[in-house]
Formats: structure tokens, sequence, C-alpha cells
């Protein structure tokens, strides 16, 4: 708590110290980088894949050995309150925990000062539902997303935590939670697609110009996976393998995410 | 043009003469049969052609979709069965592990608006991934099956022949694979010349009445010319062994527990056993189980519980006539037609 406090106070002097000079000139009309890192965490450690060891709320112990999430249709709010929204062709990226080039998603957006950025935790229905022919990178689902799409009930896997724990009574000890789900074809079903907005205010705003780089630095935690609005035990549940099944770990993932810092 | 001629001209001197009507033909590309509905495949987006239809063929029958390279979807889908897996309750797959479905014919998919027992698939185009990727089934993974296809000495020129491009993609894949399958057209049952007035073709008078029973205590899921609604139903089975609630694993939803894809009654002659999991041997064993062993489980359809009474009831002799029309939807030039098998 107290360091948290501390680096809250610290980023705030920093940011109002900047501000006096710093007045940059936006043009709208052009378009600059802006990269938006998911960086992966167990509460206040580093998340290691196979080798480190975290507790869950229901305080039993676990490693994770994948983590892997879609987040798609990316939306920034300028400080003048105009909104733009990623080409969809640009807007769907593939975190892989395994994978450090996946950890950042590279956004081109008009120059400007955002203070909100917005995302799904997902694959849109209209994604989900599209012929296969455009489903390209990330979301080719027999090469990038091989392993995130359920191939007996079409659509994509839009988290995946697989790992073990003494507490799993699984063959192995191991873990699977998958979650999916945009809400059916023709008969509405689960809906585990999850809206993220994240103020950017209090942990700087990225100002983005082009020439140079800017990116906004977001925490995915998994234990707020693990202990959210639902508390998830390894030892009751140890896989889960369909929308329904999903819905707690969604209900918790819709708030693993947070604001870290902007590095301008 | 002129290899089409080559080759009409080489199969003259060979005497195939079981081949010399449809390779005389030049490829006719899909054609709805004039007694079918519009299609719900998006031929939009996978326009059909020879090469692409001949690529699909292939693929169809190549075992280095499957794991151990033994198991090729012709394995389970036998053309002699109407592509089902003759015999087979259960489909058994790679390393002989067993299934809990039967599998159903690949015919008329081009009507189909979602596929598997469950529905759970879409597209068809989706289709093929899901038994390569099945433990059960081929226990293959999709990148290593393009891969395979990649280093092949045939795939490439194939690739190229049918889509301008040597490069092995999934897009071309999974389409051609779709080609292959909404061409299986079987529409040259009795059936269908009495439909569409072929040679004064008609009904014996027992066919004919048999056609009034189908229509009147089967047709409302059965229903021609398709002999499917495309809907999920619960017709009374008992829930077999492994409980397969169906309907239910796709849509989560109570009111799908115990349904199933309605399947057609075509080539029934070809393809027993019968039901979801392959658990009737015999037409009268599914004519037992309407009139006599419909169970009271969860959804069951409302028109097999009419007026209180439980399933359909059917006097011997209209037994007799369902079976006799029955018979008249077998179309076993579907079984015989050379386009359809491996080459
Ligand atoms: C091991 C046996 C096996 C193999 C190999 C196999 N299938 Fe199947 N197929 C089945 C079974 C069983 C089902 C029904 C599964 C279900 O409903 O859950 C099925 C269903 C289908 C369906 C759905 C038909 C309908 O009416 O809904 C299609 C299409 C299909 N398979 C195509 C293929 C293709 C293409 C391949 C090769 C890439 C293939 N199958 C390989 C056993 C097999
Ligand atoms: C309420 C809808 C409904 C009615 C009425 C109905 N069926 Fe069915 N039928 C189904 C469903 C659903 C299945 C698949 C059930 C399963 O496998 O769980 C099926 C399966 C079958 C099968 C198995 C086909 C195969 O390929 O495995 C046959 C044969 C059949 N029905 C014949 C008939 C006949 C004959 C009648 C009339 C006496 C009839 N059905 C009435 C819904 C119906």
């Amino acid at each position: 708590m107290k360091k948290i406090l501390i680096a809250v106070s610290a980023i705030a002097l920093f940011v109002t110290s900047c501000k006096k000079d710093d007045t940059p000139e936006y043009n709208p009309n052009v378009k600059a980088d802006l990269s938006v890192e998911f960086d992966n965490i167990a509460g206040s450690s580093d998340l290691q894949l196979n080798t480190g060891t975290y507790t869950n709320t229901a305080g039993e112990s676990f490693k994770v050995t994948k983590l892997k999430y879609f987040v798609s249709n990316f939306k920034l709010t300028n400080v003048d309150g105009t909104v733009y929204t990623v080409p969809q062709a640009q807007s769907y990226f593939l975190v892989d925990e395994s994978n450090s080039a996946s950890h950042e998603a590279l956004l081109s957006v008009p120059e400007g000062e955002y203070k909100t950025i917005t995302f799904t935790l997902g694959v849109d229905s209209l994604r989900n539902t599209m012929d296969v022919s455009q489903r390209t990178g990330v979301l080719d689902v027999t090469g990038a997303a091989a392993d995130m799409y359920w191939s007996w009930n079409s659509g994509y896997i839009f988290f995946k935590m697989d790992g073990t724990s003494p507490s799993s009574t699984a063959g192995g000890n191991v873990f699977q939670y998958h979650a999916g789900g945009f809400g059916g074809y023709s008969t509405p079903t689960v809906n585990n697609l999850k809206t993220i907005t994240l103020d950017l205010t209090t942990r700087g705003t990225p100002k983005v110009k082009s020439g140079k780089d800017t990116n906004i630095h977001l925490m995915v935690d998994v234990l707020k996976v693990l202990g959210g609005t639902a508390t998830m035990s390894f030892a009751t549940t140890a896989m889960i393998h369909s929308p329904t099944g999903g819905v707690p770990l969604a209900n918790n993932y819709a708030s693993m995410i947070s604001h870290d810092h902007t590095e301008n | 043009m002129k290899r089409t001629y080559l080759i009409v001209s080489l199969f003259f001197l060979t005497g195939f003469l079981a081949c010399k009507k449809e390779v005389m033909e030049t490829f006719a590309g899909f054609q709805r049969p004039t007694n079918f509905p519009e299609p719900a495949y998006h031929f939009a987006t996978n326009k059909i052609t020879k090469e692409g239809f001949e690529l699909g063929r292939k693929l169809f029958y190549e075992v280095q979709l499957s794991a151990n390279n033994t198991i090729s979807c012709g394995s389970c889908h036998i053309q002699t069965a109407a592509f089902t897996h003759h015999g087979h309750a259960l489909s058994h797959g790679i390393f002989d592990r067993m299934g809990t479905r039967n599998a159903p014919p690949i015919m008329n998919l081009a009507w189909n608006t979602s596929f598997m027992w469950d529905g759970g698939i879409v597209d068809l185009d989706l289709q093929s991934i899901a038994p390569i990727t099945n433990h059960v089934e081929m226990d293959e993974t999709m990148p290593n099956v393009l891969n395979k296809l990649r280093n092949s000495t045939v795939y490439p020129a194939l690739f190229k022949k049918a889509w301008g491009s040597e490069e092995i993609t999934s897009t071309g894949f999974l389409k051609a694979l779709s080609q292959f399958m909404v061409m299986c057209v079987s529409s040259n049952s009795k059936y269908d010349s009495v439909m569409g007035n072929e040679n004064g073709k008609v009904f014996t008078a027992e066919e004919q009445e048999g056609r009034v029973l189908v229509q009147q205590k089967c047709g409302a899921c059965h229903t021609e010319p398709l002999f499917t609604d495309n809907r999920f139903r619960n017709n009374g089975l008992v829930p077999s062994s492994t409980n397969d609630e169906g309907r239910y694993l796709i849509t989560q939803l109570d009111n799908d527990r115990y349904k199933f894809r309605v399947p057609s009654l075509r080539n029934l002659a070809y393809t027993a056993p019968y039901m979801h999991d392959g658990r009737l041997l015999t037409l009268d064993a599914v004519l037992d189980h309407y009139t006599s062993q419909v169970q009271a489980t969860p959804n069951l359809d409302p028109l097999l519980q009419q007026g209180g009474i439980m399933g359909v009831q059917l006097t011997a002799s209209e037994r007799t006539k369902i079976k006799a029309f029955l018979n008249t939807l077998n179309d076993k030039s579907f079984l015989l037609d050379r386009r359809f098998a491996e080459q």
C-alpha cells in the first residue's frame, strides 16, 4: 500500500513538473506510433512461466505454464473529448506470455494527448463469424490462433491460462482455464467479451507525436483473474473449457488490467 | 480444352465406359437439383472450380492429415456407405480411439445451416479443423498439416492449379475441402425422379401412401425435399451412457438439453446404424423407437407427445408403406459416382 502511494505521488510530481514546459503542437491529421504494453504479473511479482510459484485468493499455490489472451478494438479518447477508433484491420492482438514480442500492441493514432484507452478482451462476434479468408495474422485459426480456437464450437478462445497446482485433482495436477463465447450465432448464448476502459490521467497521459515513441504500460494481474468478483479454486474447478464455465473467469478478467505508467 | 479432348479419347481407348459420361461433360460446377431449394453455402466466397474440387477430393482422401499418417477423412466417411462410417456405431479414429458419436454422411451439405449433431460448427469452411485437431479422430495440428503439405512433392503444384499460387494457405486448404464436400450432392433417388417428372417415373400405390404417412408423422421434422428442417430436436431417445446432451453442449441453454440436429432420411439403406450414437441398427428398430420407445426426457419434442400419446402410432401396414417410401430415397448412383471416389 505504502509503496503504491509513494509511486503515485512520485508520478504525480513528475507529471506536474513536466506540464509547464511541455505543450507540444499536435497535428491531428498526422498519425504517430503508440504502443500499448501488456505486462503480465502475479500480484507484486513479475509473472514467470513454469518457474514462479504464486498463491491465489483461495490460498492454493500454483504455477502458470501458459498465458494467452486476445485484445482488440482499441479506442482512444483525446483530452479534447474526440474519440479515435483504431481501424478494424489493425486492431487485433494476441498476447502470449512466452513471446515477448507479442506483449506490445502497436497502434497508429492521430497525434494528440489521450485521457482514456478502451479495448475489448476477446474477439468480437463479427470476427468470430467472418469468412476464413479474412482470418489472417493472429486470427488465423490454422496458424497463430490454432490453440486459441474451439473447433467443435466454432469460436475463438479469448483467454487461456494453463498451469499446475497441488490443489488440482486433475491428472498431473494441471489446471486449464479457457474462456470464450461471443454471444452465439443463431441462438443467443453466453457472451464473455469484456470492454475495458482505463483512465490514463492519474498515471500519465500519452502525448503522441510523430518522431517519438509513446508507450502506455499496463499491468495484467493473473491473481485478479483468480480472485476478483469470484474466487476461483483449483480444487473445486481444475478445468474450464466452455463459454458458461468461463463466466466467472471473464467477470474477473474484466478487471485484471490497470494502467501503471506512460512513457512519453 | 485440348486436354479435355485428350483425356476423353484416352478413356475411350481404355474402354473405361463407366466414366465415359462424366468425363465427356465438361466440369459443370455446383448444380442445384431442380427440386431442391436454394443452397445455404456461401458460394460467393468460394467459387467452385474443377481444380479446387479436385484438390479438395485429394485432401479428403489424404492420410497425411492425421498425426500418424494413417487416417483420412475418407476413412470415416466412406463413399460406399454414403460417406458414413458403415457398421460403426461410434467412429473410431487414430490409434483406434473411440469417439462418442456416429459419423453423419457427407451428403447435400450445401443445404446445411450448421454441422455436427449439435450444430457446433457454423461454417463448412471451418469444419475440417475439428476432426484434424480432435484427439480421438486425427490428433494432428493444423500448422503441422499445412507444413506436411508444403513439404510434399505434389501439393504445391495442385494448390497452384486451384488457387493460382504454390503457397499452401489455410484458406486454400479449407475451401478446397469445402468444394469437394458441397459437390457431394445426392439427388438421383427414385423420389427425385418422380418429383422431377423424369421419364414418367411414378410411385407405386404403396410408396405413395407411405409418402403421405411420412409427411404426416415425420415430415414436420424430416421435411421434404432434404428430409430435415435443419433444426435441433429431442426425439425421445434414452440418454446415452455418456449422457451426450447434444445441442446443450453448444448453447448451454437448458431448453437445448438432449436436442440433436434432425438428420436427413435420404440413403438410409446405406447409412446404418442410426441416431447420433448409432444405437439403432435397422429401420425396424427406428420405427419401434417412434412407436413404442419414445421417452419423456427433458425437452421431448411436442410433436412426439400429442394428445397424451408418446411417439407416433403406426399399424403394421403403415410401417410397411413407410419403409417402401423411405426406400425410394436411396440413391445408389451417389455411392458409385466416380467423381467422388479416391482417384
Ligand atoms: C475418426 C473418424 C472421422 C474422421 C477421420 C473424420 N470424421 Fe468427419 N465426422 C466424424 C464424426 C463422428 C462426426 C460427427 C461428430 C459430431 O457430430 O460431433 C463427423 C462429422 C463431420 C461433418 C458434419 C456433417 C454434418 O452433417 O453435420 C463433416 C462435414 C465432416 N465430418 C467432414 C470431415 C472431414 C472434411 C474430415 C477430414 C478432414 C473428417 N470429417 C474426418 C468422424 C470422422
Ligand atoms: C420431433 C421431430 C421428429 C419426428 C416427428 C421424427 N423424427 Fe426422426 N429424428 C429426429 C431427430 C432429432 C433425430 C436424431 C436423434 C438423435 O440422433 O438423437 C431423428 C433421427 C431419425 C433417424 C436416424 C437417421 C440417421 O441418419 O441416423 C431416422 C431413420 C428417423 N429419424 C426416422 C423418422 C421417421 C420414419 C419418423 C416418422 C415416423 C420420424 N423420424 C419422426 C426428429 C424427428
